[in-house]
């Protein structure tokens, strides 16, 4: 058994679970919370993508030991207070969810792939969207309004 | 239309908690006392269980109870059933082979669940799954449908003799074989349509409760149809009567079908929450969904087109095998036979059609509908024959089709449906200006300047979907009505709530059905809550599937919503002393025509509750309810066109544009509709493309994880140019037709279409992987 601490949407949080615990399950299980999604087993489909210290991570490839000491951001953390984070409302606004169950992993992906391109100082086309979203598997919309959704983001918070 | 009325491009409601994190799958729930099922599910394809050995296993930390298929029959859990009947042409019934949901004698494919664990958590039930020992006896294997019929093969079920299940036909065979004798071009074709896995990406998942004070039991489960399910675990696997059983399907991330059927884990959970006392949870991994979700397709196909001279077609002529796997799935034998064959005269006038179908057992996870449902199948086959005529007889394919579209309707086709309104040359004309067809050469030769193929290929589609009339349905076979029903609850301060027998899994439900109170009454929509999905809430509906949430579901509101307007114009009549046919409701106001009277809204409800001053003889109250049954299905159509540019050093394809023009009738929100076409052609691309389940010679699946099995990812797609057309469905009060399914069944072909002129090979099978392609180039 381990003993875990680390900072989830702005509160400190600590545990004991299993030494073989992924870090998703101990944001859902262990936290409850359950926006962050396990779509597969093989650390494909994106649907747990969370930021810790500030980097987008899939949240079943670490364990929730590995997780300790950082600070960790989740769907449920990225709004301020009722106001949506740009990239939420844009996946609103442009209709880029169905189904909603890889959305709080497309959206975690977009705020990570939105701020590195802001870093860095370049602009984030369609081409550079889709390649951003080569860790992201959504069964429902085909990407065409994802795409427009994180593109609408980044010229909004550019 | 009003701001939020029939047309306008709501944004959904329900995206609120689904970006937020707060949407609610059935994983999310969790129960005091829970515990974990975990599967022990057969590594073979086919063998006998000689014995189960389970002391290890009941010896492991946490362990409550072991369960295997000889308990469950002892205990009257009934076999996993077909519910629609389809009779071979000899007249004899569907040989359907029995299948337990926890198997006893015998497995028939990889995945075949044997024995159930419960432990305190989902590690330890996995774990002690492992340590439960089966002993079998292999059997050999089959996996290929036209290998299952041929003599000396593996048998799967001792009721059905030769691994088949039925050989059925659709259409006059002798007229149809004179046609194609007859005809001044004959094309033939062999046509393979991919085994999928539909991926959903939220696993299927149950949670099951008995509560003994009352035996009753609560299924929390990832349904597109709980209703469905709830009768079919009470009426024929006996779980629990149908008034001791709540089933809640409530967020569900995705379906396309996989997730109409009631599997063998559902039953389990229900049947092992009562005898282990204890609430049970399972959740599907990934590969357990690889594993066990009904797959899509796998058909193999013979065919042969026959023309005039003139390029009019004379007769077709098909002869298909549909593999259903190793079991007969619920709604399986439905797929290749009414949804399929009915569907083979495409958009055209088509005098003789005949249609020979078998359908074979295997040792593969079983085959039902997924996305389409043998519309995808037909349009595969009629689309690939036409563009391959037109090539044969060196015509434009756009013209042959138009030469021979139906163009007056009603129109009786040769396989049953009766196409009732379209204008087909309307979406081919658009989609071939939206595309600049007239411009493609130019565009192949700068590409073949720069050293790369390019070819367009383009499908004009029609299916059957608002599924269905419910006496039509039972003439062919079907076990249930496709009707749907719809609550309108009106409460006392105005608010509206709708309890649907539509379920949505994505579709946007909760805004579209709204949109039709901010239509009818000037109501907000923020005013109306959508309320579906639960047993204990909604009265009996059918779910959601085959398109048919719009032109059913939505229909059934509008006749519920006409009984609502109709006694609320009574009372506002009554309170303003007017007549009931002067009373006009608009935003949200009731006004006497041609007068300053008026009544708001929400006073009129407030009246139907307090009663105080009703019409004599009226009921209080408002709230009315109904139940739709459509008179014929809807046909939705259009044509797609692709454009792809091919290296021929590496046989990768980018696809350069895709475009689709379709006719989906009366449009309540474009911009869902737009998100449904966009969904449906990536899956259509997917498969043209990438996706196809494998398996190995004794029956491993080598495609059961994301690492093997290529979805469509956004690097492999375009944007998507839609356009829509409406021609009004006759056959229910709005003129929908529904646009759920339209993407995967008109793009496959299509995408096709395109490699094969780009790389002047005509025979080259789905999923058209960069290997095959370059294959197929350096073949010639």
């Amino acid at each position: 058994m381990a003993t875990v601490s680390m900072t989830v949407n702005g509160k400190k949080v600590s545990g004991t679970v299993e030494d073989r615990t992924l870090l998703v399950q101990f944001l859902r299980e262990n936290l409850g919370l359950t926006g962050t999604h396990v779509g597969c087993d093989t650390s494909q489909c994106g649907a747990c993508v969370v930021h810790v210290d500030g980097k987008a991570v899939k949240s079943c490839t670490m364990l929730a030991a590995q997780a300790s000491g950082t600070t960790v951001t989740t769907i449920e953390g990225l709004a301020d207070g009722t106001t949506l984070h740009p990239v939420q409302a844009a996946f609103r606004e442009h209709h880029g969810l169905q189904c909603g169950f890889c959305t709080p992993g497309m959206i975690m992906t977009a705020v990570d792939m939105i701020e590195r391109a802001k870093k860095s100082g370049t602009k984030l086309d369609e081409a550079a969207i889709r390649e951003g979203l080569e860790g992201n598997i959504c069964r429902c919309t085909g990407y065409h309004n994802i795409v427009k959704a994180i593109h609408a983001a980044s010229m909004a918070t550019a | 239309m009003g701001v939020e009325g029939i047309g306008a491009r709501v944004t959904r409601k329900e995206d609120q908690r689904f970006i937020t994190g707060k949407g609610r799958y059935t994983d999310d729930f969790k129960m005091a006392g829970m515990h974990y099922a975990a599967f022990v599910r057969s590594p073979h394809a086919h063998a006998t269980i000689k014995k189960i050995d389970r002391t290890a296993a009941e010896a492991m930390p946490g362990v409550v109870a072991i369960y295997d298929g000889m308990q469950l029959k002892a205990d009257g859990i009934g076999n996993i059933i077909c519910g629609w009947m389809v009779h071979s042409k000899d007249g004899s019934p569907m040989k359907m082979g029995a299948w337990s949901a926890l198997a006893t004698e015998k497995v028939r494919y990889v995945g075949d669940a044997v024995v159930v664990v419960i432990a305190d958590t989902q590690a330890n039930a996995r774990n002690a799954a492992e340590a439960v020992e089966i002993d079998y006896s292999p059997l050999p294997v089959v996996t290929d449908a036209v290998a299952a019929l041929k003599p000396g093969a593996p048998q799967l079920h001792t009721e059905a003799d030769g691994n088949l299940i039925f050989d059925w036909e659709l259409g006059d065979a002798k007229a149809t074989d004179a046609a194609l004798a007859n005809s001044a071009h004959v094309t033939e074709m062999d046509i393979v349509n991919n085994r999928l896995s539909p991926n959903p990406m939220e696993p299927r998942a149950a949670l099951a409760y008995h509560d003994e004070a009352e035996d009753h039991f609560t299924l929390y489960t990832t349904s597109q149809n709980p209703h469905v399910a709830r009768l079919v675990l009470s009426a024929f696997y006996q779980v629990a009567p149908e008034n001791k059983l709540r089933v809640i399907a409530p967020d569900v991330g995705g379906g396309f079908g996989s997730k109409i059927y009631i599997y063998p884990e559902e039953i389990v959970c229900l049947w092992a929450s009562k005898k282990a006392r204890v609430p049970v949870k399972w959740t599907a991994d990934r590969t357990e969904a690889f594993l066990t979700d009904a797959h899509g397709r796998d058909h193999v196909s013979k065919a042969r087109m026959g023309f005039d001279k003139d390029g009019k077609i004379t007769g077709f002529k098909v002869d298909t095998i549909a593999n259903l796997g190793a079991y007969m799935s619920l709604f399986s034998s439905s797929v290749p036979t009414y949804l399929y064959a009915t569907l083979l005269s495409g958009q055209y006038n088509i005098a003789n059609i005949h249609a020979n179908v078998r359908t074979v057992y295997t040792n593969t996870v079983p085959v039902d509908a997924y996305r389409g449902a043998g519309r995808p199948e037909a349009t595969f086959v009629v689309e690939r024959m036409m563009e391959t005529a037109a090539r044969e007889m060196k015509m434009d394919p756009a013209e042959l089709r138009r030469r021979n579209f139906v163009r007056s309707f009603p129109h009786q086709t040769p396989v049953i449906m009766a196409y009732d309104a379209g204008d087909f040359e309307a979406t081919l004309d658009s989609a071939l200006k939206q595309a600049d067809y007239a411009g493609f050469p130019a565009r192949k030769a700068e590409a073949a300047k720069r050293g790369k193929k390019r070819g367009i290929g383009m499908s004009c589609y029609i299916e059957a979907c608002g599924i269905a009339p419910s006496a039509a349905v039972g003439s062919l076979g079907a076990g249930v009505g496709l009707w749907e029903s719809a609550e309108v609850r009106v409460n006392p301060v105005g608010t509206i709530e709708i309890m649907t027998g539509s379920h949505s899994h994505g579709q946007g439900h909760e805004t579209t059905f709204a949109q039709l109170i901010a239509e009818r009454f000037g109501l907000p929509i923020a005013n109306v809550n959508i309320v579906h999905g639960d047993t204990d809430k909604v009265q009996f509906g059918m779910g959601t599937y085959g398109s048919r949430s719009g032109a059913v579901g939505m229909s059934a509101i509008v006749k519920a919503l006409d009984k609502v307007e109709a006694k609320a114009k009574k009372i506002a009549a009554h309170l303003m002393e007017a007549d009931a046919g002067d009373i006009v409701i608009e935003n949200g106001v009731a006004k006497v025509a041609g007068t300053d009277k008026k009544l708001d809204w929400h006073m009129i409800c407030l009246a139907a509750y307090t009663a105080h001053n009703l019409p004599a003889g009226m009921e209080p109250g408002l709230k009315e309810g109904a139940f739709y049954d459509p008179t014929n299905f809807t046909f939705p159509a259009g044509t797609y066109i692709c454009e792809v540019e091919v290296d021929p050093e590496t046989g990768t394809t980018e696809i350069i544009q895709f475009v689709a023009a379709d006719d989906f009738g009366k449009i309540i929100n474009p911009m869902i509709v737009e998100g449904q076409v966009h969904g449906g052609v990536a899956q259509g691309i997917g498969q043209a493309l990438m996706e196809g389940v494998i398996y190995n010679s004794e029956g491993q699946m080598l495609t059961a994880s994301y690492m093997d099995y290529q979805m469509p990812r956004a690097g492999d797609l375009p944007s998507f140019t839609l356009s829509t057309h409406e021609t009004l469905c006759p056959g229910n009060p709005l003129g929908m037709k529904g646009c759920g399914e339209a993407g995967a069944i008109g793009s496959p072909p299509a995408l096709i279409n395109a490699l094969t002129d780009a790389i002047g090979h005509n025979n080259l099978a789905m999923p058209a992987t960069p290997q095959r392609v370059w294959a197929a180039i350096n073949a010639k």
